[in-house]
């Protein structure tokens, strides 16, 4: 069953080493000669990227399984512990934190995928970007991505997660002289970390509902099987986490944010890698938020909502790049969906088509910014005719992107939308789905129509525009597993045995209207362009106007609501805190020593006038009681006499002072009493 | 072994005490010195051998006080091995790093070196009055590191520093004298105290004078908790860090601050251990608000050396919430889990906080400065020091791959699986405000256009880097094969939940 056991593991490690090692030897590298040293990462990069490829379709054939436990098992074995949720069969919720490295059928599907994408994004950057760093991050990237998708626990899972999620931060802050795209960075890594807490709040909530860390093979039913509260605590974790990869509602701003970083980078991040994740994870899960009822809910409608409302921020975008990743988040909302309506199959399908779409757009953006300088639409007239290759295989990518027949995604959108019973959310998704038309339309009529040539545009080398035609192709064909007898067999192999085909009549509606909304918008952007090109050079139509236009360019005020209502408080309250901890905390502390001193120096005075002084007193006193007792031999017994009377009247009035009847006063005088006492026993003991 | 172990670096101390030594040659004294106490170290890692069931290794018991049966008792086990490592390891880098530009250098190794004895001594202590007397004696030796060494207003700090933990160490002897009372017969052995007495300690602290037990807890948590330090007793730290001297600090944060909680570990929880079930809460309540409280400060820190000083608040109070949670009841397994990650986290923070403490010595050492807004843009002349910070920031914020990770991964599961879990998700937010605070220095610093002070930094030295890199790659050994390491830990953090259970 398991021919090579350690082939599974460096399915991850390849590229992570590889790309760890040029990351730590570049600078070393670039002391060589430059006419050799310069391609060297990234034919190193390119390399590597190909076999893991190899080892990717070999782990796909062979499903193999290799038991790594990051963290030791307790109580030896793992049986001996007193867990409370340990009755029952399977429910030890050990599907969850035990099982190591796995690849099953939707696993398989993954690792191929992301290596291929990772190959042809790499080969299109050996064509621009040379640096060791970027292509050692790049790697980096994918081993984490496959390490996400081969994990067979939460642990590894998490490992992959967050390893991408900090990488993705290098990346998008690759330029890192320029402030904004480094902010931009952490923006992204800061809002995809806030949702990752949501899988260490499940993996702990995982081991309080299973009572036991380790145990033995994956449970059948995993995760679903566990006791009440806890499972319900592990999906909510669970799904926050995926929402946030995903950059779905409210998470979607970062994925704007992670424009900033190199074309490549987005061509990586937002089809195979990064985002897929959030959805791969969902999909993954699927029967645990069926089991609690609500999360399937809430997760069908966070994507539904997404699709449809980022669709329209795609829709409002001025920019080719802030267009395509707006439809990122609204096409992930499709797969996020289909978690929430138990469509698996069509979720994985849809998974596939998206990467191989959105990676062949983002390549082709890419180029264009490189060649051309700019990615506002309004000057990318005659981006298509100048560069026909990329110009083509883009087209290719829109229509597909617009789920126009026969291409990809218009038949893995299908078998999602055949697979919702609700009708508010058919409807929604259905919508979303026009808009996924119209906002593709805008993209293409773009590039598209004519426009000037630039003299100084440069050629595209042959590594950029190698991947552009194999992406192409993945992206018109794919749908053909959507197909009758074909989408059953894709349904058994990603997990899903009881996947159904969508209906033709699904099929033919969705289709023309896709083609009727990208014909309309195509016709109203070249009129209008053609009308405003003959006057002034002004923009292609924004096709929302006015004040709902801005919002929603403007990712409908998303990033400035964390700001609002997340970053800024946060950052006053730690103000706050590190004032207080210098002004009342610490001050508190000097005050105490310095009263200590006083204290201190008070004792010493003490000493010093009281008990010194008094040592002092001794003699003095001796001499004037002998002064005293010669006294009465001078002036006789008798004047003795009458000075003590007098004195002891003087006496009797003194101590009727104090005796006001009132007993506060007799306290206080008590309390002073005391405390005298005390004081002469602590001087004198 | 053991005793060379702890006694070899105050040898090579008395050997720097040799008149006409030049200071290349204490430096390279103290070097060999520090990698012969390492190497013997590994020796008893490797003789410490794989799945030992608990107990001790290496121990000796000689008689010392024996009217108060006070004795020389010393041993390791899987909770004092680690840290014994991690100690080592940090002494012989410090050195490294120190080896050139260090006034006075002959004073400062030995100084080094006495703290080392002192500091093994302490972790490898087994008997309450030994542990007492390296506790204090490690204060005594960081006040003369602070104070000859440091910048600033470095006597008003070294002098904070002394008295405050001076202070909780009186409290913690107190705490002492109480075990010491509580026992029949009277003793200050901590194996006696926790093994078969243990029962009849915690029965005659709750039949003696009401509430004599928790009296006793306070006392030695108050001694524990002004040295980890948790909050509100931490002041001392930020104003100590910032006046010491950059290994000063490394061995400040990175083994000092491990006295307090290895404490609650090996005394609080196991002598104690009904009072710690009952005020379980108010340990994790402390804990969390450590978490949440450092890291916060931190993020409003100028002071890229504050800065780390509190999230070393932040660190440590994982420690002392996941110690908390070993004395709640939920399930066995999430407890051992917490206790393992607890006293991984002492290594992890060890090795991490060390590399940042290091760093930011080299940015004064270069600019006279720890002001984040007066650099900016470093990346571009100094890259391997800006790679090396990086990797650290991002271990220090929990990245998997690096040893933070493994730690405080271990934690919040165990906190959340013993059943805290509101206070489990409350310090969940800890990681995310501690990346929030490291990405924002990092970018302050390394990237972003040039500052100030840019352009008098030069890259890092080949001893610098040779003391910096190490730390590193060591937590990305933990990071990514973590087994031999929580291997070790595991039957140690199984006999602390066991103790904290009865």
């Amino acid at each position: 069953m398991n021919p090579s056991p350690w082939l599974l593991p460096a399915l991850p490690v390849l590229p992570a080493v590889t790309g760890g090692l040029l990351l730590l030897l570049g600078r070393a590298a670039r002391r060589a000669p430059a006419g050799v040293a310069a391609g060297v990462p990234a034919g190193v990069a390119v390399t590597a990227a190909v076999l893991t490829l190899a080892l990717a379709v070999h782990a796909a054939v062979t499903r193999p399984a290799t038991p790594v436990r990051l963290l030791p098992g307790t109580g030896s074995s793992g049986t001996g512990s007193s867990g409370t949720g340990s009755s029952g069969t399977g429910l030890t919720g050990d599907g969850l934190l035990a099982n190591g490295l796995v690849v099953d059928g939707l696993s398989a599907v993954m690792v191929v995928m992301v290596a291929a994408v990772g190959l042809c994004v790499l080969v299109f950057a050996a064509g621009e970007l040379r640096t060791a760093r970027f292509h050692g991050l790049m790697l980096l990237f994918v081993g984490a991505m496959l390490l996400t998708v081969t994990a067979g626990d939460l642990v590894l899972l998490l490992m992959g997660w967050e390893v991408m999620g900090a990488v993705s931060y290098a990346l998008i802050g690759y330029w890192w002289h320029d402030p904004a795209r480094v902010r931009s960075g952490a923006v992204a890594f800061l809002t995809t970390r806030a949702a990752d807490l949501g899988l260490y709040f499940a993996a702990g909530a995982a081991l309080a509902g299973a009572g036991s860390w380790a145990g033995g093979a994956p449970a059948p039913d995993g995760p679903a099987g566990l006791p009440a509260p806890w499972r319900d605590l592990v999906a909510g974790g669970l799904v926050v986490a995926a929402l946030g990869k995903s950059a779905q509602l409210p998470f979607s701003f970062w994925l704007s944010r992670a424009m900033a970083g190199p074309s490549p980078v987005s061509a990586l991040l937002h089809s195979a890698a990064m985002v897929a994740a959030g959805a791969y994870l969902l999909l993954r899960v699927q029967p645990l938020l069926a089991a609690t009822g609500w999360a399937a809910d809430l997760v069908a409608w966070a994507g539904a909502l997404t699709a449809l409302l980022l669709g329209a921020v795609a829709l409002a975008q001025r920019e080719l790049k802030q267009l395509l990743a707006a439809s990122t988040c609204a096409q992930l909302g499709f797969m996020v969906a289909a978690a929430g309506v138990a469509a698996v199959a069509g979720g994985a399908a849809q998974l596939v088509a998206h990467a191989a779409v959105k990676s062949l757009l983002f390549l082709a953006a890419g180029a264009w910014l490189s060649a051309l300088g700019t990615e506002t639409l309004r000057r990318l007239g005659g981006a298509g005719r100048r560069y026909p290759v990329v110009g083509l295989a883009f087209g290719v990518g829109a229509v597909a992107l617009a789920g126009v027949p026969p291409l990809s995604l218009w038949v893995t959108k299908d078998t999602i939308l055949g697979a919702v019973r609700e009708p508010g959310l058919y409807a929604v998704l259905f919508a979303a789905g026009l808009l996924a038309a119209a906002y593709s339309a805008k993209a293409l009529a773009a590039v598209w129509r004519p426009g000037p040539g630039r003299a100084d545009a440069r050629e595209l080398t042959p590594w950029e525009r190698a991947p552009l035609p194999v992406l192409a192709l993945a992206a018109a064909g794919f749908g053909a597993v959507g197909l009758p007898g074909a989408f059953e067999a894709w349904g058994r192999l990603v997990g899903d045995p009881h996947a159904a085909a969508p209906s033709w009549g699904g099929l033919l509606l969705s289709g023309a209207a896709a083609l009727t909304v990208s014909a309309l918008t195509v016709s109203a952007l070249t009129m209008s362009a053609a009308t405003i090109l003959v006057r002034t050079p002004a923009p292609v139509t924004p096709l929302p106007v006015g004040a709902a236009g801005a919002f929603l360019r403007e990712w409908m005020g998303l990033e400035r609501m964390a700001v609002v209502l997340v970053a800024r408080p946060v950052l006053a309250l730690a103000g706050a805190l590190a004032r207080f901890d210098d002004r009342v905390l610490d001050a508190a502390v000097t005050a105490a020593a310095r009263a200590v001193r006083t204290l201190a120096r008070t004792a010493a005075g003490l000493d010093d006038r009281g008990i010194d002084a008094g040592v002092e007193a001794v003699p003095r006193a001796g001499l004037a009681a002998a002064r005293i007792v010669r006294a009465p031999f001078e002036t006789g017994l008798d004047g003795l006499v009458r000075a003590v009377a007098a004195a002891a009247g003087r006496l009797g009035t003194l101590a009727r002072r104090p005796q006001t009847g009132q007993v506060h006063l007799y306290f206080a005088q008590a309390a002073v009493a005391l405390t005298l006492l005390a004081v002469a026993f602590a001087l004198l003991r | 072994m053991l005793a060379i172990v702890i006694f070899l670096p105050l040898a090579a101390a008395a050997l720097l005490a040799l008149p006409r030594l030049g200071a290349r040659a204490a430096g390279w004294i103290w070097i060999a010195a520090t990698a012969a106490d390492l190497a013997l170290v590994v020796a008893m890692w490797a003789g410490y051998g794989p799945g030992r069931a608990g107990g001790f290794a290496y121990e000796t018991r000689l008689r010392w006080i024996p009217s108060v049966r006070a004795g020389y008792h010393v041993g390791v086990d899987g909770l004092s091995l680690p840290l014994i490592a991690m100690t080592s390891l940090l002494f012989l880098l410090c050195a490294v790093y120190s080896l050139r530009r260090t006034r006075r250098p002959r004073a400062y190794a030995a100084l080094f070196l006495f703290l080392q004895t002192v500091c093994l001594g302490l972790f490898a202590a087994l008997d309450l009055l030994l542990f007492f007397v390296f506790f204090d004696l490690a204060i005594v030796g960081m006040y003369f590191v602070i104070v000859g060494w440091g910048h600033g207003d470095r006597a008003r700090s070294a002098l904070k520093f002394f008295l405050y933990t001076f202070l909780g160490s009186l409290a913690l002897l107190l705490g002492f004298i109480g075990l010491y009372l509580a026992a029949e017969p009277h003793t200050f052995d901590m194996v006696d105290l926790t093994a078969d007495l243990t029962a009849d300690l915690t029965a005659d602290l709750t039949v003696g004078p009401p509430r004599a037990g928790a009296a006793v807890l306070l006392a030695v948590g108050v001694g524990l908790a002004v040295k980890t330090p948790v909050v509100p007793v931490h002041t001392w730290l930020p104003a100590a860090h910032t006046d010491a001297p950059a290994a000063g600090s490394a061995i400040l944060a990175g083994v000092l601050l491990k006295m307090g909680t290895y404490g609650f570990a090996r005394i609080a929880v196991p002598m104690l251990p009904e009072q710690w079930r009952a005020y379980a809460w108010a340990v994790i309540v402390i804990g969390v608000v450590s978490v949440l409280y450092g890291a916060l400060v931190a993020l409003a820190q100028e002071n890229f050396k504050r800065l780390i000083a509190y999230t070393s608040v932040n660190h440590m109070g994982y420690i002392v919430l996941a110690l908390g949670a070993a004395g709640l009841s939920g399930g066995r397994a999430a407890r051992e889990l917490a206790v393992s990650g607890a006293v991984t986290q002492m290594v992890s923070h060890g090795l991490i906080t060390g590399a940042l403490f290091l760093i930011t010595g080299v940015l004064w050492d270069r600019a006279g400065s720890h002001d984040l807004g007066r650099f900016g843009g470093l990346a571009g002349q100094a890259p391997v020091l800006t790679g090396v910070t990086a990797v650290a920031a991002f271990a220090s914020l929990g990245l998997p791959g690096l040893s933070g990770f493994i730690a405080e991964f271990q934690i919040f599961t165990g906190v959340i699986g013993a059943g805290a879990v509101v206070a489990g998700a409350l310090s969940l937010l800890g990681i995310l405000i501690t990346a929030a605070l490291l990405l924002r220095a990092l970018h302050r610093a390394f990237l972003g256009g040039p500052g100030e002070l840019t352009g008098r930094v030069t890259d890092l030295r080949a001893h610098e880097l040779a003391a910096i890199a190490p730390l590193l790659a060591l937590s990305l050994a933990i990071g990514v094969a973590p087994r031999w390491l929580l291997d070790l830990i595991a039957p140690a953090a199984s006999a602390i939940v066991n103790l904290a259970g009865r």
